[in-house]
């Protein structure tokens, strides 16, 4: 269970990160500026297992990793959206950052819900506005890369079965 | 040939990925021509190639590194990231690095090197990677973990992107109209997730009748509409760019006519004004009239979108025989080495300091809120680059405007953003 912090739509990896503080990619330094220039109290305030939740195309902007990597180390549970820039999804997935997207739940979750999430079935429960919601589940491919850790993983896999 | 109709864009990825034919929606593993990666994305991508376990890169001369955010370092800990990146470059010979003295932003570098051919596949842990469209290639940014992935293995994965075809009309631009304005106007119409996942392809008359440099500012902003890739079919202007550039053979793929498009765009030129885009996205468009009049603290000419040899000549023939406003620093940063070399022999650097304009060594610099310009609280800018985001150029509270050089220069000049008629 975590509380929801809420976000709107188009939110940049400036915003995630700044790029003032990409001098370093160590990921507690990151995850200290975590979310800085849409939230300053963010980073000080987020809880261990608390759930990020914002609008369409989050994530736009630049192909920095260090933007879910500053996420993940924040110790933010997962992010729901109601969808996802194309480069963020991809590092996301790949570094190993759970992440559902799900306009419904967006919609039906303000900021300090008390929100439940199983990651396995896509489920969502607003516990404060006792309401349910269903993630779309990822493309078997994609599956199969979050089921073997990330790409690292499965690429190695996928070598050694080649 | 025979079989389906495809687009360059699926053409160029079912030849890499050994397919005679692929669909949108379809994953696929592909070749990789070229993986680039910068001072800011291939620290950590160095820290995940280790988790490979191989010995070295798949091909020590498909590989570029340029250390050009952060550069010349701007801090302890930035020159400790140069300093990792250089040691990888060492280890592993690899041939195409670009270091302090050599360095150019990448996605002027790159193509001006001939290092991004026609029909070539290529991956850059930086999103502006899509760029190289502009030569008839395929191009797209990735994060450090794909990075590090293609540097081991020489594939990258990917999902064929459905394709918007966007029909530029005409050749009767309005005075002082570029790249720019037409990719603003663009993403002023479909928005900054407008293409998101998919392949924005250029065509027309409009476009064939641009420059290269126009080009590469066009595809550069591709991923400011959330693209994939942004891709121009190669022509005349494209081989004539590439003579003297080029050092291995390439391949041209145009797009068939009866392929299959998500969507059709149609535009005539004429109808497209200078553009401003406000903050803080670049879908925020508006034409410079409506913009005019904003009072602004800092114009920057340059980046990977705007630092080429078009946008400095087209900067400095406004500029020329004016003083810059007193009140805005105005700063000048030439792509490449080269350019900058090109902008010294034509007069241009002269032009820039008489008018009181900082002319930089190449660096991505302010664009990034990185060093070299950052705005204080309160401030706005008026920026040749393609990110408004909040504090993109420094302090949260600043802001940033887009346009294209000729309305950065005329602005500098002015004081508030002002249309190059009023100067000229
Ligand atoms: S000039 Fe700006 S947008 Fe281009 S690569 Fe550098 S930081 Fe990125």
């Amino acid at each position: 269970m975590g509380k929801a912090w809420k976000f709107g739509h188009d939110i940049d990896t400036d915003v995630i990160i700044p790029a003032r503080y990409l001098n370093n990619s160590d990921p507690e330094h990151l995850a200290k500026h975590c979310m800085e220039d849409g939230d300053v109290t963010f980073a000080e305030k987020v809880q261990e297992g608390d759930i990020l939740v914002a609008g369409k195309n989050f994530g736009c902007g630049s192909s920095r990793e260090h933007a879910p990597i500053a996420i993940k180390a924040a110790k933010v549970k997962v992010v729901i959206a109601e969808s996802y820039a194309r480069i963020f999804y991809r590092n996301a997935l790949n570094i190993g950052l759970p992440i559902l997207e799900c306009p419904e739940a967006v919609a039906g979750i303000n900021a300090g819900d008390e929100v439940t999430v199983d990651l396995e079935s896509g489920k969502v429960e607003n516990l404060t506005q006792k309401t349910s919601f269903q993630a779309r589940p990822f493309p078997p491919f994609m599956q199969e890369l979050i089921n073997t850790g990330g790409l690292i993983p499965y690429v190695r896999g996928r070598k050694k079965n080649a | 040939m025979i079989g389906m109709s495809m687009t360059i864009t699926e053409k160029i990825l079912a030849q890499h990925a050994g397919l005679e034919e692929v669909v949108p929606g379809q994953l696929i593993t592909a070749k990789l021509d070229m993986v680039l990666a910068n001072d800011v994305t291939a620290p950590v991508a160095v820290k995940e190639f280790v988790k490979f376990e191989v010995d070295s890169v798949f091909d020590r001369s498909k590989v570029a590194l340029v250390l050009d955010h952060f550069t010349p370092n701007k801090d302890i800990a930035s020159a400790e990231q140069s300093k990792q990146v250089r040691e990888f470059a060492r280890r592993h010979e690899i041939e195409h690095f670009y270091d302090v003295g050599k360095v150019g932003i990448e996605h002027c570098l790159l193509p001006e090197q001939g290092l991004t051919l026609p029909g070539d596949l290529i991956i850059g842990a930086d999103s502006h990677t899509c760029t190289y469209g502009a030569l008839g290639a395929f191009a797209t940014g990735v994060g450090s973990t794909d990075l590090a992935a293609g540097l081991a293995t020489g594939e990258a994965w990917f999902r064929v992107p459905e394709s918007i075809k966007f029909v530029f009309h005409g050749t009767k631009f309005q005075p002082w109209v570029s790249g720019k304005d037409l990719i603003l106007y663009v993403i002023g119409k479909i928005g900054v997730d407008g293409a998101r996942y998919q392949a924005m392809e250029f065509t027309g008359e409009g476009i064939s009748a641009l420059s290269m440099d126009g080009r590469f500012t066009m595809c550069n902003m591709a991923i400011e509409a959330g693209a994939k890739n942004g891709i121009i079919a190669p022509d005349e202007k494209t081989f004539a760019y590439l003579e003297g550039r080029s050092k291995r053979p390439y391949t041209v793929y145009t797009s068939d006519p009866d392929a299959k498009y998500a969507q059709v765009f149609e535009f005539d030129v004429a109808d497209i004004p200078l553009q401003v885009a406000f903050p803080h996205l670049p879908e925020n468009t508006k034409s410079v009239q409506e913009a005019s009049g904003v009072k602004i603290d800092q114009v920057v000419i340059g980046s990977c979108t705007n630092g080429r040899m078009e946008d400095l000549r087209m900067a400095a023939q406004i500029l020329r025989g004016h003083k810059v406003h007193p009140h805005v620093r105005t700063l000048v940063f030439p792509g490449t080495q080269e350019i900058y070399r090109q902008a010294m022999h034509e007069g241009l650097i002269d032009t820039f300091i008489e008018a009181g304009v900082a002319v930089s060594t190449p660096t991505c610099g302010p664009c990034l809120g990185g060093h070299m310009g950052i705005l204080a609280k309160g401030e706005r800018a008026l920026a040749t680059t393609n990110r408004n985001f909040v504090g993109r150029m420094g302090h949260p509270e600043s802001e940033v405007y887009l346009a294209n050089p000729a309305v950065a220069a005329a602005s500098a000049i002015r004081g508030q953003i002002a249309h190059p008629e009023e100067v000229v």
